[in-house]
């Protein structure tokens, strides 16, 4: 479903990815964990589409297309969803508004009409209660005043809503409480299926004590120096990033 | 400047006109307009040698030569598309009062007359009034207004008396090269309440109105007043609102500018004790349209309160101007005054001048001001596009999020529904 080969990115001349290369088949789910800095962010970013990252070298392919191609929002209804780290308030809009924009502009792309008004709020509203959020979020602005937990709770709801096919998750465990954390996960695993894939960043083994990932990937200086199974977590909780600085995968 | 002034097509058709105009035989109405004439005469409508004019050239208004134009056919389709269901409603066709298109049946409290018409039948309930919250002296555009105008309205409301439908006054100019020079008198009794909406619109492109409201407000008395400029693409717009506010009366204005080729807006008050006033505006100009909008707040006594907050949207290679006067005289102690203006510009060649001025002359204050000048953030359109909606929808959607902020303080709900759509058409976006 994704393939990234030799990825070289750089933001303003200043080499940021040296060389990543990754697989995801449908269906899989991949951690990538990381020292601070690594470039987790930026391969985020990268894949959705943000300006201001110069690609040098190498390629990535989604479900056939070169996904590097094309503008942020077709990637988007084509399925690809970021869960930002930093999620953006956006005064003015509610985000009702907003999941209904994104939805139709979904639909659209797809052939098919805009969402029924009464089938949007069902839907809407069941994954409000997936995520067991307040329905008063919905008409609040967009992460506008919303808690660190609150946003990255936000995200997921629009997952959620916009059922992506390959869902990239930077960073939504940090700042969940305790319970938030256990509720998005459920959410989450809510969304597993045998075609979605997902990429999660994460910096904490706790995500994925919920979340089981299929493969764990480290994330150093602009590549992934290891790659392994869930224990790989594990080891990295116990001994930390210095032992394999400078390695290849 | 001599030479400006023979060019004056105003000034060389006075003299015809004059005849035409209503209440020539009242000596206190002549004396107004002589001296109307006087100031204007010396140095025409305003240009940017004068400071308070700085960002606003009219002296090429001079040149149009537009002459008054009586009552013509009105499409009545169109002109109902702006009219308000739920509101009483007062239409000036070419500035003249339309007496058969206005709907005021069921009013109560409340006397409205054409303007012309208490002239002629009943002077003396305008006389010592007219004229008093603006003089001649003020600016040419207003010295303009007292020489020219023909017509307009008087809105009397009894003191007590709370209007329970508002009343609309709708400015609609049908006539190319029309100037509609209109004169509103409107008084709101002591502790009476009432809300007024005034629409300017043009059914042709090319024309010039020139209107200037008198607001009198008595003790306690409320009074909200929402302007709707929506003046077609190349009409010139002068519209000012000169308020006097009693003691513990309430003023609250909103100002949408959205329309016209060279429009300027005046909303000044003068405060007694007490007494409070809210201003909100908001400015969206693009092509080449010029938006000019000047307040001015007069705290003369203690204890007063003023909230103003106006925002603007300039795109292509327009221009606004946003210049907030606050005074506070020396004895105006325990004043309580906020000002702000925001502004977002669309493309580099738009521009606004914005300029708070505060003036106290006591130490006993509260006020503040701010002023922000900036562009969309790109981070929130990608946000937007990374759910799927495109690059142009996304910045609609941020710019409509930005100016329906000054839309959504209008509490009339039909009125507010009739705002969002001037924005929407603006910005399209999925609506709400
Ligand atoms: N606009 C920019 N200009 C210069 N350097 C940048 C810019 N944006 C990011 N960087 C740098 O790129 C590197 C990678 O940043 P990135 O956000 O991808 O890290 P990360 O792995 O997500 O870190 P964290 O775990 O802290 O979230 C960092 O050194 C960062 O300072
Ligand atoms: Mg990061």
């Amino acid at each position: 479903m994704l393939s990234i080969k030799n990825l070289h990115v750089s933001i303003n001349d200043k080499p940021i990815l040296k060389g990543l290369t990754l697989d995801i088949n449908p269906g899989e789910v991949h951690a990538i964990m990381g020292p601070n800095g690594a470039g987790k962010s930026t391969l985020s970013h990268v894949l959705s589409g943000k300006a201001g990252y110069t690609v040098t070298e190498g390629s990535v392919t989604y479900n056939g297309k070169d996904l590097l191609e094309l503008a942020p929002e077709i990637r988007a209804r084509e399925g690809v969803f970021l869960a930002f780290q930093y999620p953006v308030e956006i005064p003015g809009v509610s985000n009702i508004y907003l999941l209904k924009a994104a939805l139709n502009a979904m639909r659209k792309h797809h052939g098919l009409p805009e969402v029924d008004a009464m089938d949007f709020l069902t839907i809407v509203k069941s994954k409000v209660k997936l995520l067991q959020m307040d329905e008063k979020f919905l008409y609040r602005a967009v992460n506008e005043g919303f808690s660190g937990g609150e946003k990255k709770r936000n995200e997921i709801l629009q997952a959620a809503v916009l059922e992506p096919k390959l869902c990239i998750l930077d960073e939504t465990d940090s700042g969940l409480d305790i319970d938030a954390l256990r509720i998005v996960a459920e959410g989450v695993n809510s969304l597993r299926s045998a075609e979605r894939s997902f990429l999660m960043i994460t910096h904490y083994q706790r995500l994925l004590d919920y979340i089981k990932p299929d493969v764990v990937h480290v994330l150093a200086d602009g590549k992934i120096v290891k790659s392994g199974g869930p224990d790989l977590a594990l080891e990295l909780e116990e001994k930390g990033y210095s032992w394999l600085e400078g390695r290849a995968a | 400047m001599m030479n400006e002034l023979s060019n004056n097509a105003y000034l060389a058709a006075y003299p015809a006109l004059a005849d035409s105009l209503p209440g020539r035989d009242l000596p206190w109405l002549q004396q107004l307009r002589n001296e109307a004439l006087q100031v204007f005469g010396q140095t025409g409508f305003p240009g940017n040698r004068e400071e308070e004019w700085r960002y606003t050239n009219l002296s090429a208004l001079g040149k149009t030569g537009f002459a008054p134009a009586a009552v013509g056919a009105v499409d009545a389709d169109w002109l109902n598309s702006y009219r308000l269901d739920n509101a009483f409603c007062v239409v000036l066709v070419n500035g003249c009062f339309a007496s058969d298109l206005s709907r005021l049946e069921g009013l109560e409290g409340v006397t409205v007359n054409g303007l012309a018409e208490i002239l002629t039948q009943n002077p003396a309930a305008l006389e010592g009034k007219l004229g008093q919250a603006v003089a001649s002296g003020e600016h040419n555009l207003v010295a303009f207004n007292n020489a020219w105008f023909g017509d307009g309205v008087t809105i009397e409301v009894a003191a007590k008396q709370v209007l329970d439908k508002p009343i609309q006054i709708l400015h609609v100019v049908t006539e190319a090269g029309a100037l509609a020079a209109t004169r509103n008198l409107i008084t709101i009794g002591d502790q009476a309440e009432a809300e007024i909406i005034e629409t300017y619109v043009g059914s042709t492109d090319s024309y010039f109105t020139a209107a200037v409201n008198e607001c009198l407000l008595g003790r306690n008395a409320g009074l909200t007043l929402t302007k709707v400029q929506l003046e077609a693409d190349k009409a010139q717009h002068f519209g000012g609102t000169y308020v006097k506010q009693a003691q513990d009366s309430r003023f609250l204005h909103h100002n949408f500018a959205l329309g016209g080729g060279l429009a300027r807006s005046d909303i000044h008050s003068d405060l007694d004790k007490a007494a409070e006033c809210s201003l909100n505006g908001l400015f969206v100009a693009g092509k080449r349209q010029h938006i000019d909008n000047h307040t001015r707040i007069k705290h003369l006594k203690p204890h007063g309160v003023s909230r103003e907050f106006y925002k603007g949207v300039l795109d292509n290679r327009a221009r606004g101007v946003f210049q907030g006067r606050v005074i506070v005289a020396e004895n105006a102690q325990r004043t309580d005054s906020e000002m702000n203006n925001r502004n977002l510009l669309l493309s580099a060649d738009a521009e606004v001048d914005t300029k708070p001025q505060l003036e106290i002359y006591n130490d006993d204050v509260k006020c503040s001001h701010g002023v922000t000048v900036g562009q969309l953030e790109e981070k929130s359109v990608f946000y937007l596009q990374s759910r799927g909606v495109d690059e142009a929808t996304a910045r609609n959607i941020l710019t409509f999020a930005f100016a329906n902020e000054m839309a959504d303080k209008v509490e009339n709900a039909e009125l507010k529904g009739l705002l969002l759509n001037e924005l929407l058409a603006r910005f399209p976006a999925m609506s709400l």
